[in-house]
């Protein structure tokens, strides 16, 4: 793997594979009576979020108190521009304090990337999203929670699965890092939006492209929902709330058409009633708090495999 | 002070010698002797009309840790200009008969080139009422560009009205075509790249359809338009159609817009970071091809310093603009002249003459014959360089081609035949 997870493009096949097995590992460590691992003792994660996330940050801490490294929680608010402090004196601060990896979530798109490859700091970066960029943590936890219900039992994983990102893929950094990873793994991507929340160029993305749900959705082995955020419905994107949720919305007549196996999933936080109906959100099909147990897993997974453990993490008993 | 220049390519000519007394061109020809005239070896040199720069931002007053009047107007001789407008986009703003003659005062003090104030159209730029307009063209200033650069003059009467009013001091309004509303937080070319990178896209249309409408409107009034620094292909094929139409319209490029793809934008660094942004590959063609037929009249270096802070930071939280001044030529010469789409007669016209001419600049922009204005550059084309910010005159450093190696180097400016810059140094 490289140093840094910025985008979920940084991941080769091999390196997707090995964060899902090695996610898988972390993740038997709940059965135990002891759910800590000594592998990064000694080591500091700092969580630098400059935007509230309280589910990712807490995802991100639990992760790496879990394999026992430091953990140091830094919540920038607001831009830099705001706060008076800039993005770089913040990151030397950090570097000075001795942080072996770097947690970002910041409102500003490459923002990760610039800490990176600035100069600023040595430590290896991990994006908890950017902006409208990217969150490749999510990525990976959302196929960690694919894998184990449509890929481990069959040969070639995820390969040829289908799956139906629905929802504002313009803005969703979610939506950015599930096409890149979900395409590495060999799953086929339809995006299913209004035109209007569909960005300039996606017929350049390696997925497919849909304005008609009820049609993608028979197909799906999965379905992932994606937030409207508040702001976007007052933006003119849509005519109002009621037709998006109409047209694009999940519920109960539309889940179904789904197959069987389908798994309905939903990054979070959810706007019950938008994009998704209580009843579907509750349903057997969810997948969407069990996304949330595997997020730390994966983030067990990321946090070790890049602050270089060369040990097996999931030894014999200690 | 008098100079003989010996042996320079006028235009990329053949060798000729000139004497530059008394502020003007005394004397072109073979064989000329010194007469106590200082000798200025040209051999290999080629001799052009001292630049004109449409399109400066100077900083002063407000913002003199970025640049002042002194340090960009050098910036612009060791570059070969000897004029620039400076644009209105000051603090305060340029939008009183005041604060244009404080700018032009100390050009006047500074020494190393003219300095045209531009005024802006509306007061405050906040494209509500005009400024002053007349007050400014009347001041010592003499303003006969008007410009809210930085802001597109976006409402449709409030242009109209001062592309009218203009008319009766033979001014022009210099557009930033930008539709704000098209344009709200965009911070790259909307294109496939501005979506994979998430950055809120600034797409063609935002300029195309204001200087559709601005087309429109000079005809219907019939006024004079300047579009400031065109940047789309589609750009360059309105402003082809508003001349066939005979219309008073006119047009410049800058340099990074002739050279820099929006690609550069994958890197996350802010030094790419301008205003309109780097186009595609495609764009960049148009414009040279524009540039070469005359569809694009000039180029205009929009050089806009910044403070490092302003640069070293996430894209979004940083400044649009880049430096230009010092690099004009070069970029020219490499985008335009290596390629055999300009000549170096051509290269006068589209950095001196038209300039000259659009904003309505008496003393420059001349052609080099006997008895007109001493201004004159001295460009050796033969030597390659490579950018480096941190010797430039300018009190900023956010060059987008630092590292870059480039064609070309002023050796020698002459304004009313005093050089400003001889042997590629500031005197």
């Amino acid at each position: 793997m490289k140093r840094h997870l910025l985008s979920a493009a940084d991941l080769t096949r091999d390196d997707a594979e090995l964060v899902l097995t090695t996610a898988d590992e972390m993740r038997s460590l709940a059965d135990r009576p002891i759910k800590k691992l000594p592998a990064l003792r000694g080591r500091t994660v700092v969580n630098l979020f400059f935007e509230d996330s309280t589910r990712t940050r807490i995802s991100f801490e639990a992760a790496a108190k879990r394999l026992s490294a430091d953990v140091i929680n830094f919540a920038a608010k607001g831009s830099s521009l705001s706060k008076g402090e800039s993005l770089k004196d913040t990151a030397l601060t950090l570097e000075a304090m001795g942080a072996d990896a770097v947690v970002v979530r910041h409102g500003s798109s490459g923002a990760p990337h610039r800490l990176a490859h600035s100069g600023w700091v040595r430590s290896s970066v991990v994006n908890a999203g950017d902006g409208t960029h990217e969150h490749p943590t999510q990525a990976l936890l959302d196929a960690f929670t694919m894998w184990k219900h449509l890929g481990e039992s069959r040969p070639g994983g995820l390969e040829g699965r289908r799956v139906a990102i629905v929802g504002d893929v313009l803005h969703s950094r979610v939506a950015r890092s599930n096409a890149l990873l979900l395409r590495t793994l060999g799953a086929e991507v339809t995006l299913v939006a209004p035109p209007t929340l569909l960005p300039v160029g996606v017929e350049s993305w390696p997925v497919e492209t849909s304005y008609d749900l009820d049609a993608v959705i028979p197909k799906a082995d999965a379905v992932m929902m994606l937030r409207v955020q508040r702001e976007r419905m007052q933006g003119g994107f849509f005519p109002t709330p009621r037709e998006y949720s109409r047209r694009y919305g999940l519920d109960a007549r539309r889940m179904a058409t789904l197959q069987d196996h389908t798994i309905v999933m939903h990054p979070g936080p959810m706007v019950r009633g938008m994009e998704i109906t209580a009843d579907v959100a509750d349903s057997a099909r969810s997948v969407i708090v069990e996304q949330v147990t595997n997020g730390v897993a994966v983030r067990m997974a990321v946090l070790y495999l890049l602050l270089g453990g060369s040990e097996p993490a999931v030894g014999g008993e200690e | 002070m008098s100079y003989l220049i010996k042996g320079a390519a006028v235009l990329g000519g053949a060798p000729t010698d000139l004497i530059l007394s008394d502020g003007v061109i005394s004397e072109i020809g073979s064989g000329l002797s010194a007469n106590g005239a200082e000798l200025v070896d040209a051999a290999g040199l080629v001799a052009l009309p001292g630049l004109v720069d449409l399109h400066t931002h100077l900083r002063e007053p407000g913002r003199e840790d970025a640049e002042t009047v002194d340090s960009g107007t050098a910036a612009a001789a060791l570059g070969g200009f000897t004029a620039v407008h400076a644009m209105a986009n000051t603090e305060p703003v340029a939008d009183t008969a005041g604060v244009v003659e404080q700018v032009w005062r100390l050009g006047r003090e500074a020494g190393h080139c003219d300095v045209y104030p531009v005024g802006a159209v509306t007061v405050g730029l906040a494209g509500e009422r005009l400024a002053e307009l007349g007050a400014m063209a009347d001041s010592a200033a003499r303003v006969r560009v008007f410009s809210d650069d930085g802001k597109c003059v976006s409402d449709a009467v409030l242009m109209r009205r001062a592309l009218e009013y203009v008319k009766a001091f033979d001014g022009v309004i210099a557009q930033h075509a930008q539709e704000p509303r098209l344009t709200a937080d965009a911070q790259m070319n909307e294109g496939e790249l501005s979506g994979k990178l998430g950055l809120a896209g600034w797409p063609a249309v935002a300029e195309e359809a204001i200087i559709a409408r601005d087309c429109l409107l000079a005809a219907h009034v019939g006024s004079r338009l300047h579009v400031c620094h065109v940047s789309t292909a589609g750009s360059v094929e309105i402003v082809r159609w508003a001349k066939s139409k005979g219309w008073n319209v006119t047009a410049e490029a800058c340099p990074h817009h002739l050279l820099l793809t929006d690609d550069l934008a994958a890197t996350y660094d802010p030094i790419y970071k301008v205003n309109p942004p780097l186009r595609s590959s495609a764009d960049v063609e148009a414009l040279r091809e524009g540039l070469a037929d005359g569809t694009i009249d000039a180029v205009a270096t929009d050089h806009a310093p910044h403070p490092h802070e302003d640069k070293d930071c996430e894209w979004a939280a940083a400044a649009f603009g880049m430096l230009g001044l010092e690099t004009a030529l070069s970029i020219v010469q490499e985008t335009m002249v290596d390629p055999g789409l300009l000549d170096w007669a051509g290269v006068a016209d589209r950095m001196s003459y038209a300039p000259a001419r659009i904003g309505r600049v008496h003393d420059h922009g001349r052609p080099l014959e006997v008895g007109q204005p001493a201004n004159v550059v001295l460009y050796d084309p033969s030597v390659r360089r490579a950018v480096d910010p941190t010797v430039s005159a300018s009190l900023s450093r956010n060059s987008p081609y630092a590292g870059m190696e480039l064609p070309g180097q002023v050796v020698a400016t002459f304004l009313r035949g005093r050089a400003t810059v001889l042997d590629g140094k500031l005197q």
